[in-house]
């Protein structure tokens, strides 16, 4: 895009930056302006009094002496462990995402592979399977969870996370797997590969990109879910936004909400790290073609 | 996976046409710290009699589905027969639960998904143009809104949107209204929660347009500037078609999970205002006595109706695939 | 904070409850319940018990998940924590046991009040009584020269003329929140008003009555002085309001009290200014408008014998006098033996002394709560009528108790 033909006159130039510009605070502003409020008391935070307290933490200096605290942040890490919410939220994402981009890559270049009808039906299937709304699922979970007596272990969540993620997964591999020429996989066994040597010596170097993608939608999924994991998790199994939840429960204790606040900052961090090193690939893997309905 | 797949639909369909036994019902005197009292009970000897008989429950077929809780066919009938006007009928049928929410459901849908795709568009068009070491800034900053979790991001600007939190004022302030407040009328509710989805949803529009601008010819741009085409008829003529398969993709993924919209409501507190297909299910296996036919259903009709937003996508599928094999 | 006091004052009754009692037991014991303090302090009761595993999940989901982890063979939950709405779904589905043959056995400490009976067996035992009642600021009632309120209509003259005095603007709080809170404010108000739910032994609602149509108008009267959000405002939200000063008078629970007393997350000028009173009357009639509550511990039906009786054991063992000390006391009104009322508990007690009906422990009465919930909002916002809005709740109930069977 660097081709003299394509330069803006000025006039768009300025347009399209001042559109940026809007769009970067709207999108931004919510989470500067919690990191910020983290550090306040509640009362400063939610600034029943006076919004502006909210900025120079009125009541904060009151409390404290100094307009910055990191109550919110020990109460949450020290005193209600919440570095236990992060290990397991890592667990889980973990298995989540590596156990369905197994399935996912392998369902979904079989799948493409594959000329029958029922490979329609199957995406189908799938699809109206992510239509349910996932309190449905849940509620028709917990029964049989209770009575195998599977509840509130980590294995659990993972699995219906991987069966609430895989229809995602296998259309969005399924189609990427299209994008890469059939050719590919009929030369190499022109060449006396057998179709799980071509799939792993042809297929499997050029479809990092595709995969990546899908892995971050995935690891998203199983990061944010809350309908799930509040259900079928116990207390000490918690992920980190039922603990956030449960900050907020249904009687708030006294600083418990600043908790929450400090947590959803510890909870967005890590995303920030994860974006920072995964921008490139999420963009490159649909560049690729991953998601072409 | 077929088990996890196919099971949870089968049973879901299974139980929105059974519902529970009768229960038997006995008086009884209740006691506790603040004295005695009659009260009624459930009968449970009798009542465990009927349900060794029929271990599912009632067969009730469709009476769950045609209730007032859901299609509420027979009030339906009932306010066109007594409906003075048209808007009386509609009122009418606005205050059915199942309709109340339709009609939020479907507001939301239809507002959401095209504002969404739009600003989406816009936003990678801008940020296509921007100079490569801004770009990488731009992007995080642009995803953030997408990755926070919808029950925490609505809560972070429900805590903002106060009437007196900094939104607020500063809405009161451009408005001039010192007591205007978003969450008490039902108008500013649903913009709220409309602009909030559009909000969320739009980064994941724009990192697909995004992506979807890095694979397009240039030759083919070359080629329209060559014929002298305008800006805008370059993003007409030549932008446009080429990301049409990418709209189709984020439109199908979009409608559907639209259309199930439901942590905003709750993060928002915004029940008494907007109510969506998918709050009726919480609601429903939220209270005290849980009703789980009612939820069932309300399931079912909420995956016919992601079935017929999508039939038109669905079927052009269908069409490739034929093609294809 | 107060969760570290909790944890001190556990650590205090620990030590005090090795010379005391000693709890040894011999089967699993696993417990499900409400967060809120006092119950986490009848939660690590029990787990100072020893000789087994004692296990708590403690959460605001508790009501979802109760009745499904004591569904399954054996019960994934020894012991429920309930209140006398939530038992109800409990008994619904046959999952708990009647206790006569423990209380028999090892009943000893726990007192006849204590335990809570259907059809003359024991099904749960008590440890706290809640009501909500009224809660006024002190020094904004001198202000304007007024007593505290004894009834609603007294409220709204004291609300009236701390507007015009320009004190506040909006003076009354109450959790309207649409749903759980909003049909709660109504049962208050409907009591008080002196009606009553169902038809006698039935379960057909009789809410859309001359008395369901004045409580409601009452609770419309009083929202004129309340923040406009206040469908939004859950009991939470209302206590942040109080400790922001915004407030000068409201009907709150009495669990949630002790809070609004303390300094911080608030000013010195309202924690000190806040004074509660029992509950208020409404429409001339005698019974105070509110309900009394009891919180106590239930028994699984699916667990093996030893199993019960260690829950028991332990479950009695959280309960037993010595529990109460100065951090625990103010934390609830306690139904447990030696319990010296504080005076954050006045509102409660005077509640019970004057003949508050408890709230109904009815088969259906939670599908009624619901409907309610859902279709009073409408009303509130000035949409529909009130007797509309009544035969909504009624059409929507009788829907619901169809379904479960009830009707």
């Amino acid at each position: 895009m660097s081709a003299k033909a394509f330069k803006q006159p000025p006039m768009l130039r300025l347009a399209s930056s001042i559109f940026i510009i809007v769009w970067l605070i709207l999108a931004a502003f919510p989470f500067f302006w919690t990191l910020w409020g983290s550090f306040k008391v509640e009362l400063d935070f939610f600034s029943k009094a006076d919004w502006r307290n909210a900025l120079t933490g009125a009541r904060t200096v009151a409390e404290h002496g100094s307009a910055f605290t990191t109550n919110g942040y020990e109460g949450a890490w020290v005193q209600e462990e919440f570095w236990r919410a992060v290990l397991n939220t890592f667990i889980v994402c973990f298995f989540v995402v590596t156990i369905s981009l197994t399935f996912g890559t392998l369902g979904g270049y079989a799948l493409s592979r594959s000329g029958f009808r029922y490979t329609f039906w199957l995406l189908i299937a799938a699809l109206i399977f992510r239509a349910m709304p996932p309190i449905t699922l849940v509620s028709g979970y917990l029964l049989p969870f209770f009575e195998w007596n599977l509840w509130g272990i980590l294995p659990t969540t993972i699995i219906v996370l991987v069966a609430i993620n895989q229809p995602f997964t296998l259309w969005m591999l399924h189609s990427f797997f299209q994008k890469i020429p059939k050719e590919l996989d009929e030369s190499a066994k022109v060449d006396g590969c057998s179709q799980f040597q071509a799939f792993r010596h042809v297929i499997i170097p050029v479809m990092w990109p595709g995969v990546i993608t899908t892995g971050l939608f995935s690891f998203l999924l199983a990061y944010n879910d809350f309908a799930v994991t509040s259900m079928l998790l116990s207390k000490e199994n918690q992920t980190m936004v039922p603990k956030i939840a449960s900050f907020l429960g249904t009687t708030q204790t006294e600083g418990n909400v600043m908790f929450a606040v400090a947590a959803v900052v510890s909870a967005t961090a890590p995303l920030f790290v994860l974006v920072m090193f995964f921008q490139r690939q999420i963009v490159s893997g649909l560049t690729q073609g991953a998601v072409k309905g | 996976m077929l088990l996890f797949i196919a099971l949870p639909i089968v049973s879901v369909v299974m139980q929105s046409l059974y519902t529970p036994h009768k229960q038997v019902i006995k008086v009884v005197e209740n006691c506790g710290p603040f004295g005695c009292k009659e009260a009624t009970t459930v009968d449970q000897t009798a009542t465990e009699q009927l349900r060794k008989e029929q271990p599912l429950g009632q067969f009730s077929g469709l009476k769950i589905y045609l209730d007032r809780g859901h299609l509420a066919t027979k009030e339906i009938a009932e306010a066109w027969s007594t409906r003075s006007s048209l808007g009386d009928f509609f009122s009418a049928v606005g205050n059915l639960p199942f309709y109340r929410a339709l009609s939020f459901t479907l507001t939301y849908t239809f507002v959401v998904t095209p504002l969404l795709i739009i600003l989406g568009f816009i936003i990678a068009i801008a940020v296509n143009s921007l100079h490569r070491h801004l770009k990488g800034l731009v992007i995080f900053f642009s995803l953030l809104p997408m990755i926070v979790t919808p029950l925490i991001g609505s809560l972070i600007l429900f805590w903002m949107v106060d009437s007196r939190g900094i939104l607020g004022s500063a809405l009161q302030w451009l408005v001039n209204n010192p007591d205007l407040s978003l969450k008490a009328s039902t108008e500013l509710t649903w913009i709220m929660l409309m602009v909030y989805g559009v909000w969320h949803s739009a980064p994941f529009a724009f990192v697909v347009f995004y992506a979807g601008l890095q694979t397009l010819p240039q030759d083919a741009l070359e080629s329209s500037m060559i014929d002298g085409a305008t800006r805008w008829q370059q993003i007409r003529y030549v932008i446009i078609p080429h990301l049409m398969p990418l709209v189709t993709f984020v439109a199908l993924i979009q409608l559907m999970d639209n259309f199930r919209v439901f942590e905003p409501i709750v993060g928002f507190n915004a029940e008494a205002h907007a109510q969506s297909l998918s709050w009726i299910i919480f609601n429903d296996l939220g209270g005290e006595t849980r009703l789980l036919s009612s939820a069932a259903t309300t399931s079912v009709l909420t995956i016919i109706g992601v079935a017929i937003l999508l039939s038109p996508v669905l079927v052009k599928t269908w069409q490739d695939f034929k093609v294809k094999t | 904070m107060l969760l570290k006091k909790v944890a001190l004052a556990t650590a205090m009754g620990l030590m005090a409850g090795n010379v005391m009692a000693e709890c040894v037991i011999d089967a699993r014991v696993s417990i499900v319940g409400n967060e809120f303090p006092a119950i986490q302090t009848i939660g690590s009761g029990a787990q100072e018990c020893t000789g087994a595993e004692v296990s708590s999940n403690l959460t605001a989901d508790h009501q979802k998940i109760n009745v499904a982890g004591m569904s399954g063979n054996p019960a994934e939950y020894t012991t429920a924590i309930v209140a006398n709405t939530s038992i109800v779904a409990l008994m619904n589905e046959d999952v708990i046991r009647p206790l006569d043959d423990l209380i028999a056995e090892h009943g000893e400490g726990i007192q006849k009040n204590q335990l809570i009976t259907v059809d003359g067996k024991v099904m749960a035992v008590a440890f706290m009584a809640n009501a909500q009642h009224l809660v006024y600021r002190k020094d904004v009632l001198e202000e304007i020269g007024v007593e505290p309120p004894a009834s609603y209509e007294d409220l709204l003259a004291a609300a009236e003329m701390i507007r015009e005095k320009g004190i506040m603007e909006y003076p009354v709080g109450g959790a309207y929140k649409a749903g759980w809170n909003l049909a709660q404010e109504f049962n208050n108000m409907f009591l008080g008003m002196g009606g009553s739910f169902f038809k006698e032994g039935s379960a057909e609602p009789t809410v859309n009555t001359a008395e369901g149509v004045a409580a409601l108008e009452m609770m419309k009267a009083l929202s004129e002085y309340m923040n406009p959000d206040f469908l939004t405002h859950d009991s939470n939200a209302t206590s942040a309001e109080w400790k922001a000063g915004n407030v000068a008078l409201m009907n709150m629970w009495g669990s949630r009290v002790g809070p609004l007393r303390e300094t911080e997350g608030s000013s010195q000028e309202v924690a000190d200014n806040t004074a509660i009173a029992g509950p208020m009357t409404v429409g001339g009639g005698d019974t105070p408008a509110t309900t009394l509550w009891w919180d106590g511990w239930t028994v699984a039906k699916n667990i093996s014998d030893a199993e019960a009786e260690a829950t028991f054991l332990a479950m009695k063992h959280a309960i037993r006098p010595e529990i109460l000390n100065d951090e625990t006391s103010p934390m609830a009104v306690w139904l447990i033996e030696g319990y010296e009322p504080t005076d954050a508990a006045i509102g409660v007690l005077d509640a019970a002394q004057r003949g508050t009906i408890p709230f109904p422990m009815l088969p259906y009465h939670g599908l009624l709560h619901s409907a309610l919930g859902a279709e009073l909002a409408d009303f509130m916002q000035g949409k529909e009528d009130a007797a509309t809005a009544l035969a909504d709740v009624e059409a929507a109930y009788i829907t619901a108790a169809k379904e479960k069977g009830h009707l």
